[in-house]
């Protein structure tokens, strides 16, 4: 009898030693004869736990983690192959309370299914989204998004259903789906896994979204820091058949350029030319890729669009609070015990998030500070961790959720060095149009490295400096720059004098 | 490797797609590790554009290099959720362990394995997670070894 068996291929899985762990469970396995069926799946998301070997049983899948090279012979000898008791035995996968705590709405089927197969993929209810569309009109499926109260997941969080619309009004010869794939901000990889671990989710939603606005050609721009993600599509792609009907997908590799993330600067980018940001209007929607009107949304917004369709907009709707509909899978990253992929509706609080699932730190002292949203993200203190994880409620504290980004810090971090960064890493990414973007970012960097010298009257200057920098740029990275850094000053005075 | 041969094959296979400029130079890059100079004028002829235009873009974005690397690049992750974990330390250790050999290092920001950096990439094909410097001086010492 044929035995399956799961190591991810996921990216994360890969860093910590998938690779060998598959090809000592290969060897393992033809050495004691055993007819061995070995699938490369995604990553469950408990990144602590990879390489998770999972392992086919009648009584349903059993996990092994995180399974070294040294320990595969000791699996074969507690008879893993048939769910054996081993130390490393975390029992049936899906009742690992970490994952049995999460609301799996987008990414349902990560890790469970073989990423490049289009059979398991419709097996696990996939492709059901795109067969209603296909017997929808296309206003009543741009209705269903506007129902569901989804907002875009790349970080401005704008309701998806106005841009659909949008685009399905604009008459045109020709145009666009584009899905933002660029995944810049440090702590996020929800992109990364789902098009590593469910290609076809994303292309399906594309194809729906195609359908609603009448395009019939879609672009993935997938930063090059993504090789894998990139591989998997293109499988993914070459083994679609008709699966897309007319819909043509194109994958595009960016080119280390956070800047291209940003929507503008991203369509430049596919366009062949430097990833700077244009001005507004025209708004995508109206003028985008090659001056067509074009509907462009982050990877998970994408991939939330089947499972709507699908289930209906309502199912989608009732979960989550206020106006943050539905679910967000949030990343747990930085130093943490327990990182990876939650996806949870918005509602819970970051507390929950950090010490319920993340277990607090992983060096064991401590968390002191926690970046949530990216690089132009905040730096939130201890005394806010009670903050409900909603679009409004953050915004409320001054800070945003992003793209679903927490990179937590111990108490070892120095907060005026996190702030220096920040304004580095805006100089070394500015797209250059704008001179308080810049200049001001290099300034800044100056200026904090006085007052990391012991000069405190330079304080005044760089407030001066972020102000100037919100009001006299034309993106967010010029305009949220002073966001982590008045953050770091204002919550963590200590670490500036 | 035959510039001239590998150029044209490249440039034939984009000649009538959109927006081509992009997907050109990352072939001619994965072909022969770089964007030679001398390559400019040929890609600019093919896709109707300015010798300008094509300089303009290589210098943008960083993935792209105009110099010949080292057998093997290695890119460190220096972005937030590395920073926590002890990336910063590592960045400087990789820096002083590199000094004048012939790898190449190269920072990047963020490289999606941010719960369990410090995350590493050696020639955008193996990935490394947990890095500490002592896991680095034995990667190190076994790419001086591969050749
Ligand atoms: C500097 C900058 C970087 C950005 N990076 C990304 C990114 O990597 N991924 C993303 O989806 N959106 C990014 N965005 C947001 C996009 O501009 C845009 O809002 C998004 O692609 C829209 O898709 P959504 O509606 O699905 O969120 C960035 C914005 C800025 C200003
Ligand atoms: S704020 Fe910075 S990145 Fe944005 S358009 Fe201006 S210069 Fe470019
Ligand atoms: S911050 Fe280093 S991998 Fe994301």
């Amino acid at each position: 009898m044929k035995i399956t068996v799961y190591v991810p291929g996921d990216a994360a899985a890969l860093a910590l030693g998938a690779d060998a762990v598959a090809e000592a469970i290969a060897t393992g396995a033809a050495a004691r004869g055993v007819d061995l069926r070995l699938v490369r799946n995604g990553s469950r998301g408990m990144v602590w736990l990879e390489p998770l070997v999972e392992v086919a049983t009648p009584q349903g899948r059993i996990a092994y983690g995180p399974v070294t090279v040294d320990a595969v012979v000791a699996l074969f000898d507690a008879g893993f192959l048939a769910g054996g008791a081993h130390p490393l035995c975390l029992g049936p996968t899906g009742e690992i309370p970490w994952l049995a705590r999460q609301t799996r709405r987008v990414t349902p089927r990560l890790g469970v299914v073989d990423p490049k197969s289009l059979t398991d993929y419709v097996a696990r209810g996939g492709g059901e989204g795109l067969r209603r569309a296909r017997a929808m009109a296309p206003g009543a499926i741009v209705q269903a998004i506007t129902d569901s109260g989804l907002r875009g997941r790349g970080g401005a969080a704008f309701p998806a259903g106005i841009k659909w619309r949008t685009v399905h009004d604009a008459t045109a010869t020709q145009k666009y789906i584009v899905c933002n794939a660029d995944e810049g901000d440090s702590g996020t990889f929800s992109d990364r896994m789902l098009m590593e671990g469910d290609p076809y989710c994303l292309l399906e939603g594309m194809a729906i979204a195609g359908r609603a606005v009448g395009a019939d050609r879609g672009y993935i721009y997938v930063r090059s820091e993504y090789p894998h993600a990139i591989a998997v599509l293109q499988a993914a792609l070459a083994a679609a058949g008709d699966f897309l009907g007319g819909f043509r997908v194109e994958v595009r590799k960016g080119a280390g350029s956070y800047v291209c993330g940003e929507e503008t600067a991203l369509l430049e980018s596919l366009e062949g030319k430097r990833g700077i940001v244009r001005s507004k209007p025209p708004l995508p929607a109206i003028e985008g890729l090659f001056g067509r009107p074009t509907l462009i949304h982050n990877v998970i917004t994408l991939a939330s669009v089947p499972d709507i369709v699908a289930g209906g907009a309502a199912a989608y709707r009732e979960q989550g609070v206020g106006r943050s509909r539905g679910t967000l899978p949030f990343q747990l990253a930085g130093n943490i015990l327990r990182g990876g992929l939650v996806e949870v509706p918005f509602g819970m609080s970051l507390r929950e998030l950090l010490y319920d699932f993340g277990g607090g730190s992983r060096s064991g002292r401590p968390l002191r500070a926690v970046q949530v949203g990216g690089p132009l993200g905040a730096y939130l203190p201890e005394s806010q961790f009670d903050a409900p994880l909603d679009y409004e409620a953050f915004a409320a504290i001054g800070a945003g959720l992003g793209h679903g980004g927490i990179v937590a810090f111990d108490d070892t971090v120095d907060m005026a060095k996190q702030a220096r960064y920040a304004m580095k890493f805006c100089a070394i990414e500015s797209c250059g149009k704008c001179t308080p973007c810049r200049i001001g970012s290099t300034r800044g960097v100056e200026v904090i490295d006085r007052i990391r010298a012991g000069d405190r009257t330079q304080i005044g200057l760089l407030e001066d400096l972020c102000e100037t920098m919100v009001q006299g740029s034309a993106c967010a990275m010029g305009s949220m720059t002073p966001i982590p850094v008045m953050s770091a000053l204002n919550h963590f005075p200590e670490d500036f004098s | 490797m035959d510039v001239p041969a590998t150029l044209g094959r490249i440039l034939d296979t984009h000649r009538d797609q959109p927006g081509a400029l992009l997907p050109v130079l990352h072939e001619v890059q994965e072909a022969l590790g770089f964007i030679p100079p001398e390559t400019v004028p040929e890609i600019a002829a093919a896709l109707n554009l300015s010798r300008a235009e094509v300089h303009g873009v290589i210098s943008y974005y960083h993935h792209f290099r105009q110099e010949s690397p080292g057998r093997n690049v290695i890119r460190v992750c220096c972005a937030e959720a590395c920073q926590a974990v002890g990336g910063e330390a590592l960045a400087e250790h990789a820096r002083a362990r590199l000094a004048g050999s012939e790898l190449t290092l190269e920072p990047v920001y963020c490289l999606g394995l941010c719960a369990c950096g410090p995350a590493v990439q050696v020639d955008e094909t193996e990935l490394h997670a947990a890095m500490t410097p002592v896991k680095f001086d034995a990667l190190v010492a076994r790419l001086e070894l591969e050749k």
